[in-house]
């Protein structure tokens, strides 16, 4: 068996202990040194590789429904997509979606992931009634909301042990569409003043031309939705494209990019304009074409996500979005969203403010680039999100995470550290 | 709804073929051994579908209690599906004929004493289908596991005929050849990555062909070409391979 991140880098050699049942998984914790749980390797970088990893997905029943509160107990291993599959046709979705339905629970309690309703629902973990987890002692810990074990792993990237199962909210939809309205703005200026204007529907996200320059630099469609009301809860997966193999790595080079740009820009209209789409197409766009992250090539890529204080983001963002126009280095994607409040969990990504989230191919002089940057998010009180990174350094990660002591501390009193790591966790010191 | 009698069920692959089956509307029997501890599988399914999900104890091995089994079946199943088997280490099978003749009896013997009930009584009715899960390793002997292999092909060849028997009165059965499938049965050996299905993957292949009455598949297909040069390889040059 062959798992790698979704980034493809780095690729490494590992062992594999599938996670079946908890009398194995506990033998295998009790007996291996170091080891780092596994979901659908959708993160990109390295937070869930090492050379020992516990493969979680397949550990994916679902122990109960209570219809009444519309909570979902099911283990770790079952993926999102599984959850739309049985419970949109009754009427009901998650609270919390990233734009990737292909990740297991316990990827998404680890990285206490988000969508595109942060400043209304909050993070993953506003969804969980509860978990399971195992320690590195073997011992099996029942979690709430209160618990110190909560705040640690929601957010914990696989780091204070392995979640066996959850409890997870779920929210009752009346349609399997979405009413999306999209506005097409010139600028940064037009592209911050329609957010906050439209910061009331529920849902929204903008995507960002990223080679604009000057007059037009951070011109981006903004899309914003809610569920529609029509009763139509038919939903089912649409035929999915492939890409075969991985692409040479000439393909995906300026012209390429600029031209996908342009043509995702172009094709909407001007302004605002109001479409009904399927959930599918609103919510998980990408995940309509199988290993889309091969068009990166061999060497692989890396996401760079950050996200600015409130009061910070306009002026961080134009001078981070004019230093990326000035590199010349591609963005096939460059993804805006807006945050609500930060939660009280040790090492949750999101804080009240802006985040973008920009796909780089792993070349030469890359790095250098992604440094330089981090040097203006620290600047501005920013901070990098762990499961989409795989290169920041101890520095720029602590700088941005007041509270990592606590999460040290807490991990070495229990032990944690001991056992659970990844090349991540090693990288930055945690 | 019709159900679909899954023999084997606590097999790795069998699961993956239960919750396909459910998916598509078929509410199921689950027959295997020790079978109450597909409890939480049986739960599973009943969350993510609205089948009928019934557990049966079954040991294929116990030939004298299949007729039983099977009449007392309350609601006679539209598909039989058998998917257990038994891959002992060849060397130990070399040594002690307990491990062989359970071999033979999990992937032949057993299969064929329930099948021919579960085929008068279809022929009868003129209606089902069956499955039977084979392996790609009965397409030749290997020194590797030839006791396996063996009792696999004979397996091949007892679904070929009773395929051939039932055409007329219009019940199909097919055959499924896996190559490497990343189970249980196979935990710990180090497989070619792009030889190796995982379980849900035969279960679609499976699904799909038996829908469109196929008689015979490999999954991965790719173990067609694989299994066809295996084949052509002179037995004269063969016998002298390590493969
Ligand atoms: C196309 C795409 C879009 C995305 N969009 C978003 C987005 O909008 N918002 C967002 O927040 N994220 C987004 N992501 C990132 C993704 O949601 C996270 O990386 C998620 O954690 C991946 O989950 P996974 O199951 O694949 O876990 P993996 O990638 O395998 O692991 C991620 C982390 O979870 C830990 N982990 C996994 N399972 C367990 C377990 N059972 N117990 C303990 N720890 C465990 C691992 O150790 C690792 O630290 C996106 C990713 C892709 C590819
Ligand atoms: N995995 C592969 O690479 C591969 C390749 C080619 C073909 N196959 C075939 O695919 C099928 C499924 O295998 P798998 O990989 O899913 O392996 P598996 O998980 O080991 O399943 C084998 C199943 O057969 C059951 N079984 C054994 N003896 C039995 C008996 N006397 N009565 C009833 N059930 C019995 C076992 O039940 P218990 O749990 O009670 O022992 C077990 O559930 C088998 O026929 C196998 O030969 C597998």
């Amino acid at each position: 068996m062959q798992l790698n991140s979704w980034g493809m880098y780095p690729i490494i050699k590992k062992n594999i202990t599938v996670l079946r049942d908890k009398p194995s998984l506990r033998n295998e914790i009790l007996n291996n040194t170091e080891c780092i749980p596994f979901g659908n390797g959708r993160s990109y970088g390295d937070s869930a590789l090492n050379e020992h990893i516990i493969y979680c997905k397949p550990y994916n029943y679902f122990l109960g429904f209570d219809e009444a509160r519309g909570i979902l107990h099911c283990q770790a291993g079952v993926t999102l997509s599984e959850i739309i599959e049985a419970f949109v046709p009754q009427g009901w979705f998650l609270k919390v979606t990233p734009g990737t339905k292909l990740i297991t629970v316990g990827g998404a309690i680890a990285s206490d992931v988000h969508g595109k309703n942060h400043h209304v629902e909050g993070c993953f973990s506003a969804c969980i009634e509860g978990f399971r987890l195992m320690l590195p002692n073997g011992e099996i810990r029942t979690c709430i909301k209160e618990d110190e074990l909560f705040k640690a792993t929601c957010g914990g990237m696989g780091l204070t042990g392995v979640i066996l199962d959850a409890k997870i909210s779920l929210k009752k939809i009346n349609s399997k569409n979405i009413e999306q309205t999209t506005i097409k703005t010139k600028n940064l200026k037009e592209t911050f003043e329609a957010f906050e204007k439209y910061a009331y529907m529920p849902y929204s996200v903008a995507w960002i031309d990223c080679l604009a320059k000057d007059d037009a630099l951070g011109k981006c469609l903004l899309m914003v939705g809610e569920f529609a009301d029509d009763g139509d809860l038919n939903f089912k997966e649409k035929k999915k494209l492939n890409i075969p193999f991985k692409f040479p790595s000439f393909a995906l080079n300026h012209l390429s990019v600029k031209a996908f740009n342009w043509l995702y820009y172009a094709k909407a209209p001007k302004g605002v304009s109001h479409q009904k789409v399927d959930l599918g197409t609103f919510f998980y766009p990408l995940d309509g074409i199988n290993n889309w992250n091969r068009i990166y090539g061999k060497g692989g890529f890396t996401q760079y996500q950050f996200i600015l204080p409130k009061e910070h983001s306009y002026e961080g963002l134009e001078e981070i979005l004019k230093r990326i126009s000035q590199s010349g280095k591609g963005s096939f994607l460059a993804v805006l969203k807006l945050y609500g409040e930060a939660n009280d969990n040790y090492l949750s990504f999101p804080i009240k403010g802006y985040s973008l989230a920009l796909d780089f191919k792993i070349e030469k002089g890359l790095f250098d680039l992604l440094d330089a940057l981090d040097e203006i998010v620290v600047k501005y009180g920013g901070r990098i999100y762990l499961t989409k990174d795989v290169r920041v350094s101890k520095e720029t990660f602590e700088k941005g995470y007041p509270m990592i002591e606590k999460f040290r501390s807490y991990r070495k009193s229990k032990a944690m550290d001991t056992k659970f790591a990844s090349l991540q966790s090693k990288r930055i010191g945690i | 709804m019709s159900y679909v009698l899954i023999i084997g069920a606590k097999s790795d692959i069998a699961q993956a073929v239960a919750r396909e089956y459910a998916k598509h509307g078929y509410s199921l029997y689950l027959a295997g051994r020790e079978i109450q501890t597909l409890h939480s599988l049986a739960t599973d399914i009943k969350i993510r579908t609205s089948v009928a999900v019934e557990l049966l104890e079954f040991d294929l091995g116990a030939f004298h209690t299949h007729q039983a089994f099977y009449e007392n079946l309350q609601e006679k199943p539209l598909g039989v599906i058998v998917v257990a088997g038994y891959m002992a280490e060849q060397k130990k099978c070399e040594s002690d004929w307990a491990e062989t003749l359970n071999t033979i009896t999990v992937n032949y013997t057993g299969a064929v004493s329930i099948l021919n009930i579960v085929a008068n009584d279809m022929e009868h009715n003129k209606n089902g289908f069956i499955v039977g899960v084979s392996s790609v390793a009965g397409e030749r002997g290997r020194k590797a596991n030839y006791i396996y292999g063996s009792s696999k092909a004979a397996f091949t060849a007892y679904l070929s005929g009773l395929r051939n028997r039932l055409y007329e009165s219009g019940v199909h059965v097919l055959t499924v050849k896996p190559g490497f499938v990343a189970t249980k049965m196979t935990i710990g050996l180090d497989l070619p990555p792009k030889l190796t299905a995982q379980p849900e993957k035969v279960a679609r292949d499976m699904f799909q062909a038996q829908q469109k009455n196929k008689d015979v598949i490999y999954t991965k297909s790719i173990w067609k070409w694989v299994m066809l040069v295996i084949k052509m390889i002179p037995e004269l040059k063969f016998k002298g391979m390590s493969i």
